[in-house]
């Protein structure tokens, strides 16, 4: 489905190149859409809490789902719309778990960004930031037991994740366990409103890859080619057994933190620079340039995203609410061992 | 041949080990030097590759058992004492306990927690902390207070499907001894009568089971009857063995070595009175550590956790009622 849209016009580069840029971007305009349409329901006052976009870090997202493959293990954090799909997330996990579906993965017991399926590679984040890590950690070193090779693992985190203890404990373990996994910074400026001067003390976060003893790979985060060939890089390297591959990719975060947020804390000045640079643009740009799609082919490729996102919401809305009086209050596996004290 | 309870945890880590190939232990100091207090001596020799030095990072510990346990493997997590688990307790209440919960993906993770008061230990290797995962959804907390209990609760954890508190007091490591090791056991979510009696009924987990017997003997002496409750788990907690006690004998006293605040004895009374009011002779009571940081010194460390002793003047105020 992806590939038809665009499989018209004559290639520069070779086919597969091509395609993955195609793909990446077409992951980033339907998140970017499907960011829009979260937005526009929550004013609208159809969602239960938050809403957090990934505005602005689109190509770094998408970038990273590219690169992965069936198999691997993929743990993204709230900005990683674009990257969700890419790997596999169908729209109608995302609508099902923003709107509190009962068919949803998250069955309505937790919602937003807070979704996954653990079984097929894609884990539900936690809300303490970088606690992610770890798990991927695991899932790797387990693979590792059961001598099943050639995955890696892929995570997400903000500048401001690098401030807590889970990061320090979760690089420098999988760099003593020689893991292959894949950790992106996605330096945006601000953790909520917190500019990066009071984040942290280093010139760039990539300092920081040489004190636990693993590869590094910087790069501008609004620019799409650059996530491209860079992402990719890094993944295919964990995936060869060279080890952890720290990602840090500089861009800024073009919304709030989340959709309460008007983000007027933020920098004019951040705003009119190169990193302010909205890279949706940027990549709409690079593929004319290169001529691997026309502009009626984007405005085609938008008209398909409108109506799977409207087909999407329109099915989860006509869906029913979560009933708790059928909920079964159980936390644990083991039934037998259950205190049920709803039932009393 | 007799058996230590450390030993019969490291006899009970072996067994898990040959016998299930998804189990590994992973911890600090538990791979060739076999553990701060030898619970995982040799495994690293009979068992290759599956006994682990881990970094001195609890959380990082507990997130990939987490993403062990997703995979299928069966991680056994020693932190070197409960209360540095602490440093991991957001991955264990928060990753571990929530996941079943959330994405019907089962959790299975034994965390062994070397826990309680021993003399000299001082604030920060002392601590009982089975409260405050006990309070937590999504995790099962076990006291075991014999070496047989030791060995056969610690098999099931780790094969149940569910993030386990394994919480083993270091008290008890070398103090206590068994001629074998049990072939059969009461299954987890059951307590145990560990003495019967008609006169009162003492409910207490771990370490403080041995003080309550004793202090039943004492009283014994004196002509009072003292049934001894041990919970061995405090979550699930078996109320129903609990009320069935204080039917026979009209009245209740809960010990812990925990600090009083809140915590596995408050649960028991509130149980109690919500459940068994009408059997009670005399208001329940509650005897707890004191509230304040476990103390360095022998002479206060005895003052500050429950003792046979003052376990017996708790009794005897409430048989005079």
């Amino acid at each position: 489905m992806v590939q038809t849209a665009f499989d018209t016009e004559p290639s520069h580069g070779t086919k597969s190149e091509r395609d993955i840029y195609l793909s990446a971007f077409r992951f980033m305009l339907l998140a970017r859409m499907l960011d829009d349409k979260f937005a526009a329901l929550y004013r609208a006052n159809k969602i239960h809490g938050g809403v957090f976009l990934g505005r602005g870090q689109e190509a770094l997202s998408a970038a990273l789902g590219v690169s992965l493959q069936k198999g691997d293990v993929f743990a993204p954090l709230i900005r990683d719309a674009a990257g969700r799909l890419a790997f596999g997330e169908t729209i109608l996990d995302a609508v099902r778990t923003y709107l509190g579906s009962p068919l949803g993965p998250m069955r309505g017991r937790d919602g937003n960004v807070h979704r996954g399926s653990p079984h097929d590679g894609l884990l539900p984040m936690i809300s303490h930031l970088s606690a992610m890590i770890s798990v991927v950690n695991g899932i790797l070193f387990a693979r590792r037991f059961q001598k099943k090779f050639g995955t890696v693992g892929a995570t997400c985190i903000g500048d401001g994740a690098t401030s807590t203890g889970s990061f320090h404990e979760a690089i420098n373990q999988a760099a003593v366990e020689k893991l292959p996994l894949v950790l992106v910074i996605a330096d945006n400026q601000y953790a909520y409103s917190t500019p990066t001067s009071r984040q942290f003390a280093c010139v760039s976060l990539a300092d920081k890859a040489a004190g636990y003893g693993v590869d590094v790979h910087t790069l501008d985060g609004t620019d799409f080619a650059a996530c491209i060939k860079i992402v990719g890089q890094a993944v295919s390297r964990a995936r060869q057994g060279g080890g952890p591959q720290l990602v840090v990719a500089n861009l800024l975060r073009l919304c709030g933190h989340g959709e309460h947020d008007p983000a007027d804390y933020v920098d004019p000045k951040l705003k009119k620079s190169q990193l302010g640079r909205d890279c949706l643009k940027v990549a709409e740009d690079f593929l004319l340039r290169q001529k691997w799609i026309t502009a009626s082919q984007i405005a085609g490729v938008r008209e398909e995203i409108v109506h799977e996102i409207e087909t999407a919401v329109a099915q989860v809305q006509r869906e029913p609410d979560p009933d708790p009086f059928v909920e079964e209050w159980r936390a644990i596996a083991s039934q037998h061992l259950s205190e049920g004290h709803a039932e009393h | 041949m007799s058996l230590t309870y450390i030993e019969a945890i490291r006899e009970a880590q072996a067994r898990a080990l040959r016998d299930d190939p998804r189990v590994f232990i992973y911890g600090q100091d538990v791979g060739s030097f076999g553990g701060a207090f030898k619970a995982t001596k040799n495994l690293a020799v009979e068992f290759p590759g599956r006994v682990l030095d881990s970094p001195i990072s609890e959380d990082a510990m507990m997130g990939m058992a987490v993403g062990a346990a997703i995979e299928g493997m069966r991680p056994i997590i020693e932190m070197q004492f409960a209360d540095f688990s602490l440093v991991g307790f957001n991955q264990i209440v928060n990753q571990a306990g929530t996941l079943f919960w959330r994405t019907n993906v089962s959790c299975p993770i034994t965390v062994r927690l070397p826990f309680g008061g021993t003399s000299g230990s001082g604030p920060f290797h002392s601590q009982c902390i089975e409260a405050i995962y006990a309070h937590y959804p999504g995790l099962i907390v076990l006291t075991p207070a014999t070496v047989e209990d030791a060995y056969s609760m610690l098999l099931e954890a780790v094969a149940l499907d569910d993030p386990v508190i394994f919480c083993e007091h270091k008290f008890l490591y070398r103090h206590l001894k068994a001629e074998k090791l049990p072939d059969e056991a009461l299954p987890i979510g059951k307590a145990r009568i560990a003495r019967e009696g008609r006169d009162l009924t003492i409910v207490t987990y771990s370490a403080m089971v041995h003080e309550a017997l004793e202090a039943a003997k004492e009283l014994s002496s004196e002509g009072w009857e003292i049934e001894v409750v041990d919970l061995r788990s405090v979550k699930p907690l078996d109320t129903d063995t609990i009320v069935a006690s204080v039917a026979r004998t009209g009245k209740l006293l809960c010990v812990g070595e925990a600090w009083p605040w809140g915590g596995v004895t408050a649960e028991v009374i509130s149980r109690v009175t919500a459940e068994g009011f009408g059997l009670l002779d005399a208001p329940p009571q509650r005897l707890n550590a004191k509230d304040t940081p476990v103390p360095y010194h022998p002479n206060l460390w005895a003052a500050h956790r429950p003792t046979a002793r003052s376990v017996a003047a708790a009794a005897r105020g409430l048989l005079r009622q």
